[in-house]
């Protein structure tokens, strides 16, 4: 067995009904595993671009990118090298926060530059963009903290500069 | 003019000679706006078979096959059919009614989602929304269903989209315009140059083909590759039918179901060239040993499928008969090979067992023997149906092939293809003969085809080698369960000499007291439908 690794492919597809359908189908039904999933419509409303932060070996790995591929709504996949791209992700958590406590956590959260989008009695909704890794470490923050929920988005990434800028 | 007879106007367009399927209230538009063509509609008595129809017209034409049927059963009834064309990449389009588009995920009578259910086992779905969109979608489906890869593209149509009136005139369009389907056709040069340089330096190289080669329609051009090369070819069950089983560079089948020395032919080459084969685990056990030792070049045009299963030294992705008329013209340099040709002759004679069968003979046929007389008396250019099961294992092992065709389900293995793919290779090409064999098993899972028959004057040869069980299963649980047979065993068999005279077929039986031969030759004499009843041993095994 080959070591597991993490690959994050930004994928261009035709804006079909049932696309994003297609695409998670394939990778449930030949047992791939997906960490994250993002989509969203391109500046050209026929497109949706979308991050997939895949898991697997390489032999896996490179599956994906060809099945993938194969699939006919499908323009073009390829992988983001961490070297060559930016990621992000947004994460929104509720916290419990009565008086004593707010202090504190916005003490924390302002180091990690986040905003703040809400706020009640007894909680806060913080907002916070980052690679995942910074989201992670801010998440392990507040577990001195009650986290009421959480939502995160994945990941969502682009290359570096204009060499493979796929103009539609 | 309305969608429906839209839909007609594309199949014309698409040259669509026959469509196979089954009436229901949701594709009846569709129905009533064919009944003036010239398009031959054929009536099967189950949807799935509409889809084996197709699938044995597709491989006998070359064309995309066609079928249609209704909304909700109907459409799901067409799954194992679109399933099994989808195993073995034939070319299809299916046409499925739908509910009308306004009630469409209300669950309404004969509602189903089957491009969600059958998303799995197409290439391509569509579900239309909108009239105007019918010509584009059928110009792209045939594209899909039978370029790159083929396979089968389903198209769902609600009930009011066939029946709303099409905006402006009915224009076909003559291009494809897809931004992101873009089949590979032509090799790459630099790898064709690599695989021939190989060719030439190789002392044992082998060629192993696949239904690939039959789907690209480069029967020839491996022919021509092999005798100017005198490199010597195994096949996979799909690629059967390839080279004549009796051309002498041809050495059997392969993987677990097929002939030793095809194996060993294969695993001692140091050049092997894969071609239009996916290395599935029945053709390749342990795909380490067809790499090992030696130079693998993969050949498929789907390019997911090299590195799937196998990592090959050089992969070329690309329509196979490009690519061997690309090596004919790069290729100057043949040797003969004598001495490798020479081993695999003496592994052949070797391995080949005569096997004595350890029964008496008179109460039974000898089913190798039987099907080895039966590939005797048929024409050259027939075209052998093999169902599934062990008269599979038989027919792949003992039918010659001479210049004909060999079909079978391969990759799903669906029992009960052989009669209805039959019906649909027989009207691809009226002129062939065409023999379906079939175990009583799958025989009873699709012998309502026989009225199908009947009604179109469709004169297909049944041989149905008749044991009381369903004998591969039997054979399994014979070595995995010690002879504790369980749903394996078919009581209640029906009489096959009142089946054939209820449907008015000519009806024969042998066994081991009969004058084969004889019976056979009488049998194939006429162009009339036929079925022949063979019992053989019920304990009969394909592997000692």
């Amino acid at each position: 067995m080959q070591k597991i690794q993490k690959k994050v492919f930004q994928i261009l597809v035709d804006n079909t009904p049932g696309v994003l359908s297609r695409i998670s189908g394939l990778f449930s039904r030949r047992g791939y595993n997906i960490e994250s999933i993002s989509a969203g419509v391109t500046a050209d409303p026929r497109f949706t671009r979308i991050t997939i932060v895949a898991s697997g070996d390489d032999v896996i790995l490179e599956q994906i990118e060809k099945q993938v591929s194969k699939l006919v709504d499908v323009r073009d996949i390829h992988e983001l090298l961490p070297d060559d791209s930016v990621y992000r992700e947004l994460a929104m958590v509720k916290v419990r926060a009565e008086a004593e406590k707010r202090q504190s956590i916005l003490a924390t959260a302002n180091i990690f530059r986040c905003n703040i989008v809400d706020v009640s009695p007894d909680s806060l909704i913080i907002e916070i963009t980052g690679s995942q890794s910074k989201v992670d470490a801010f998440l392990k923050l507040l577990e001195g903290y009650e986290i009421l929920e959480l939502a995160r988005t994945g990941i969502a990434g682009l290359g570096r500069g204009t060499e493979k800028v796929i103009y539609l | 003019m309305i969608g429906a007879e839209a839909i007609v106007k594309c199949l014309e367009k698409e040259n669509t000679e026959v469509i196979f399927g089954y009436s229901g209230v949701a594709i009846d538009p569709f129905w009533n706006s064919i009944l003036d063509t010239n398009i031959k509609r054929i009536l099967i008595r189950t949807e799935q078979n509409a889809a084996h129809c197709a699938s044995g017209y597709a491989r006998i034409s070359g064309k995309v096959g066609v079928c249609a049927v209704t909304s909700g059963p109907g459409a799901t009834n067409l799954i194992t059919g679109i399933a099994t064309a989808y195993a073995d990449s034939i070319p299809l389009v299916a046409i499925t009614g739908q509910v009308n588009s306004d009630m469409i995920g209300s669950d309404v009578f004969q509602e189903a989602d089957i491009t969600g259910a059958v998303e799995s086992f197409v290439k391509y779905s569509y579900l239309v929304r909108n009239v105007e969109d019918i010509p584009r979608i059928f110009k792209e489906a045939f594209y899909i269903a039978g370029s790159g890869r083929r396979g089968p593209v389903l198209i769902d149509i609600p009930y009011d989209v066939q029946m709303a009136e099409l905006p402006g005139d009915f224009v076909y369009p003559e291009t494809i315009s897809m931004r992101s389907y873009k089949p590979t056709v032509k090799g790459n040069m630099v790898q064709i140059k690599k695989v021939i340089k190989e060719v030439e330096h190789a002392k044992r190289p082998i060629i192993c083909v696949g239904g690939g080669v039959h789907l690209s329609q480069a029967t020839k051009e491996i022919r021509e590759f092999a005798e100017l090369n005198h490199v010597p070819v195994v096949s996979t069950m799909m690629g059967i039918g390839v080279m004549p089983s009796e051309h002498p560079l041809y050495f059997g089948m392969v993987g677990n179901n097929g002939q030793p020395y095809a194996n060993r032919a294969m695993n001692e080459s140091d050049l092997l060239l894969m071609v239009g084969a996916r290395v599935a685990d029945r053709a390749v056990n342990r795909p380490d040993l067809i790499t090992e030792n030696k130079v693998m070049v993969h050949i498929d045009v789907d390019p997911a499928e090299i590195g799937k299963n196998v990592g090959p030294t050089i992969p070329l992705v690309g329509d196979i008969k490009h690519i061997f008329r690309d090596f004919l013209e790069q290729d100057d340099h043949p040797d003969d090979h004598s001495d490798w040709l020479r081993t695999l002759e003496e592994y052949r004679d070797k391995m080949e067992s005569d096997r004595v069968p350890d029964y008496a003979l008179e109460a039974y046929a000898e089913p190798r023997d039987f099907i080895r007389r039966l590939s005797n008396a048929m024409k050259d250019d027939a075209v052998y149906v093999a169902d599934v099961g062990q008269n599979q294992i038989w027919s792949c092992a003992y039918h010659i092939v001479k210049n004909g065709r060999f079909l079978t389900s391969g990759g799903m293995g669906t029992m009960g293809y052989s009669i209805p793919a039959g019906i649909g290779a027989k009207l691809a090409d009226p002129s062939r003969q065409v023999v379906a064999v079939i175990g009583d098993g799958a025989f009873q899972m699709s012998m309502m085809e026989l009225a199908t028959m009947r009604q179109y004057k469709v004169p297909v040869k049944i041989v149905v080698l008749k044991n009381g069980f369903l004998g591969m299963v039997r054979e399994h649980q014979h070595y995995a369960y010690n002879d504790n047979y369980s749903m394996v065993e078919l009581k209640g068999d029906p009489d096959l000499s009142m089946i054939a005279a209820a449907y008015g077929m000519e009806y024969r039986k042998v066994d081991g007291n009969s004058d084969i031969d004889g019976e056979l030759e009488e049998f194939l004499a006429n162009d009339t439908s036929g079925l022949m009843e063979v019992r053989i041993n019920p304990m009969e095994l394909t592997k000692y």
